[in-house]
């Protein structure tokens, strides 16, 4: 895992071309690489856009309006989670808890969590995204 | 004179702009030519205050809050450097109700120190608990720590005691602690605000229960959620190795500790202790039968300790003070404090520590100040997204796990989320399937094929397609998953479901007091 971290932390994913090497220093099978990275939500195989922007779906979000926001942000950004932006800006992902529970709904982008965030705040970050 | 100011380095107060408030505030010292020092403390968990800012005055630290980065320079200008009138000034921090009305053990420390500090850490108390331990033998910390009746905080609520016993006494050449930093359960933030206001807490606490079993090496495995508790925890790790209460020889004693923070990767099911061992391992978290118990054959097949973020943190304290000290608080078979966190529709959201006895009544109300939306709470959910629903009826409800044993409830990792009438609970059934179902980790049929079965009959449910027989199916799924599942995750994602059925029928085109 340390190994999956630190190739995703470079290059934004870990590419299935590198499954035979990890495999080869870990002295595991191919398939078994595979199986840890598919295993785990946080590890992509595919190159993410230029940022990631994760919206809680949790419960304490929800009774904090989370559903609107999302149904927002899919339709500002015209793709669903697990998408990325035709510009290549932004890679929608859901989360589920971000621990910051007492400022829902949340969402975090790239490694920075915001809170309380409306529809204002969300387009400004949006915005702010797709500049950058 | 140099003033110091604090401005909180937790997660959430970030999530409002503190290190913007930081900057701002160093930005506008170096304009005015004034002397201040900015110390980035854990948060006082009074979350609709952050971003909270204190001054050390010659009184006590005066707060102020909430702070919006805009509101620095008034500040200046109000010169809250000298405690000056503001309309963001909340008076001295040690006089606010919310705080004072509380029991602090675990959370002593944090939003007081600065969380990387060894000597900031040693100024209060930090160290007396390893010190004690370390004049004691192994099985007079085990016992201490029997004695105080701790129970394990992260949802199982087994004896911490009796799990260190088992470690001790399993013969190996090596064993290890691990820290379940997962935090998986919605609604919940305390071993974040831990980790990022009072990490040394959690460090003398493993190394204690390091001690305690006659085990060298600690892991914490940390949800891939929490970057900022990752720095923080990495800082105090490495400050505490610097002055000798980690590594070969702790404290002089020829004892040895060594700990390293191990990153999770986003799977809910890791938090359950096996998978996580798995997962340290580094394979798919798949759920491990039991026995063998971890405490016998844990990770890499040796005995170990696994314990929450909030258990291990409370040992300090109790090595301090004393096992009898601890045991005073609380009531009935749940002993000492338990950290809740208010989430949710909630107006004053943030972290109580009480002893054990508080009603979800007094927590929503005299902490929570109600709902944020101003509208009526109509159901929690205590104990993260395996939890039951309550309706208001059974508010009165003490925090206690007997007490919510009884009413098919839980208590879990202590989170409390509100929702107010606008909650639709045929939704949240749906959803509590829908979570179950995405983080399955597969091994048995009635979890991995049942929550996405169930999914699917809610939405007929919801759509009123067959709806007496769909309604008989949600419960017989229930009842497979309760009694065919191998971990809590299939096992008891029917409590949120069958409490929210049976508390509020309505929702689901039944009448109110009907039971389907
Ligand atoms: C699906 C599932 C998820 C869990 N998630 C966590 C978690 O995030 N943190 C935690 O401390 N315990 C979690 N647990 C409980 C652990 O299995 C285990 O009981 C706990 O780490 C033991 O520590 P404690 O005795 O100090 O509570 C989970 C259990 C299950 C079944
Ligand atoms: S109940 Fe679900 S998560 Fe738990 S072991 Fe079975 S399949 Fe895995
Ligand atoms: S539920 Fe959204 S941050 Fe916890």
């Amino acid at each position: 895992m340390p190994l999956l971290h630190a190739i995703q932390d470079d290059l934004g994913y870990v590419p299935e071309g590198s499954y035979p090497s990890i495999a080869k220093a870990l002295n595991l099978s191919v398939a078994e690489v595979h199986g840890v990275v598919t295993f785990y939500h946080h590890f992509r195989t595919h190159a993410p856009g230029r940022h990631i922007l994760q919206i809680c779906r949790a419960e304490s979000c929800q009774a904090m309006g989370s559903e609107a926001l999302e149904a927002h942000v899919k339709k500002t950004l015209g793709v669903d989670y697990h998408e990325t932006t035709k510009d290549g800006a932004i890679t929608l992902e859901a989360v589920y808890c971000l621990g910051n529970c007492a400022c829902s709904p949340s969402i975090m982008i790239d490694e920075q969590v915001c809170g309380r965030v409306d529809t204002v705040r969300i387009n400004e970050i949006i915005a702010e995204a797709k500049g950058a | 004179m140099t003033t110091i100011v604090y401005v909180p380095r937790d997660s959430s107060a970030l999530s409002l702009g503190a290190h913007q408030v930081a900057k701002n505030v160093q930005a506008e010292a170096a304009k005015r030519g004034l002397d201040v020092k900015v110390v980035r403390n854990g948060s006082r968990g009074m979350f609709w205050l952050e971003t909270m800012v204190e001054v050390v005055t010659p009184k006590g630290r005066v707060a102020y809050g909430p702070v919006m980065p805009k509101d620095v320079s008034s500040l200046f200008d109000a010169d809250f450097i000298n405690a000056g009138a503001h309309p963001l000034n909340l008076g001295l921090t040690d006089e606010i109700e919310w705080l004072k009305k509380q029991e602090r053990l675990t959370f002593a420390r944090v939003g007081i120190t600065d969380p990387v500090s060894v000597e900031d850490y040693l100024a209060h108390d930090g160290y007396q608990g390893l010190k004690n331990a370390l004049k004691l033998s192994a099985a007079d910390i085990v016992k201490e720590v029997t004695d105080s009746g701790l129970r394990g905080r992260g949802g199982a609520a087994f004896p911490t005691g009796i799990k260190w016993n088992t470690v001790l006494n399993a013969p190996a050449d090596q064993k290890y602690i691990v820290c379940n930093a997962d935090e998986g359960d919605s609604g919940t933030y305390s071993d974040r605000m831990i980790m990022e206001g009072d990490p040394l807490v959690l460090v003398e606490g493993m190394t204690i229960a390091g001690l305690a079993v006659g085990a060298n090496q600690g892991y914490i495995y940390l949800r891939s959620e929490y970057p900022d508790a990752l720095v923080t925890l990495n800082e105090a790790i490495a400050n505490a190795y610097k002055a000798g209460y980690l590594g070969a020889n702790i404290c002089g004693s020829g004892k040895q500790f060594d700990l390293e923070v191990r990153r999770a990767a986003g799977a809910y099911v890791c938090g359950e202790e096996t998978s996580l061992l798995e997962s340290l391992e580094g394979k798919r978290g798949i759920v491990r039968f039991k026995p063998p118990l971890p405490a016998i054959e844990g990770l890499f097949g040796k005995p170990t300790v696994v314990n929450n973020v909030i258990s291990l943190a409370t040992v300090p304290i109790v090595l301090d003070k004393g096992g009898k000290y601890y045991q005073d608080f609380g009531m009935g078979r749940s002993r000492g404090t338990l950290p809740i966190q208010l989430a949710g529709n909630v107006k004053q959201c943030g972290l109580v520590e009480k002893a054990f006895g508080v009603t979800l009544r007094e927590l929503l109300y005299d902490f929570g100040g109600g709902s944020a939306s101003g509208k009526p709470i109509r159901a929690v959910q205590v104990g993260g997204p395996l939890g039951s629903y309550l309706p208001e009826s059974q508010f009165d409800t003490p925090l206690d796990y007997e007490k919510f044993t009884e009413i098919w409830a839980v208590l879990g990792h202590g989170g409390i989320v509100a929702f107010d009438e606008s909650v639709d609970m045929a939704k949240m059934a749906r959803y509590a399937f829908e979570f179950c179902a995405i983080e399955s980790c597969g091994k048995c049929t009635p979890c991995r094929i049942g929550s996405t079965r169930g999914v699917e009959v809610m939405d007929k449910i919801i759509e009123g397609k067959d709806h007496a027989k769909n309604m008989e199916l949600v419960r017989d799924l229930s009842d497979t998953m309760l009694n065919g599942s191998l971990c809590a995750l299939g096992g008891m994602t029917p409590y949120p479901v069958l409490s929210a059925i049976n508390h509020f029928p309505e929702d689901f085109g039944l009448k109110k007091g009907q039971v389907a």
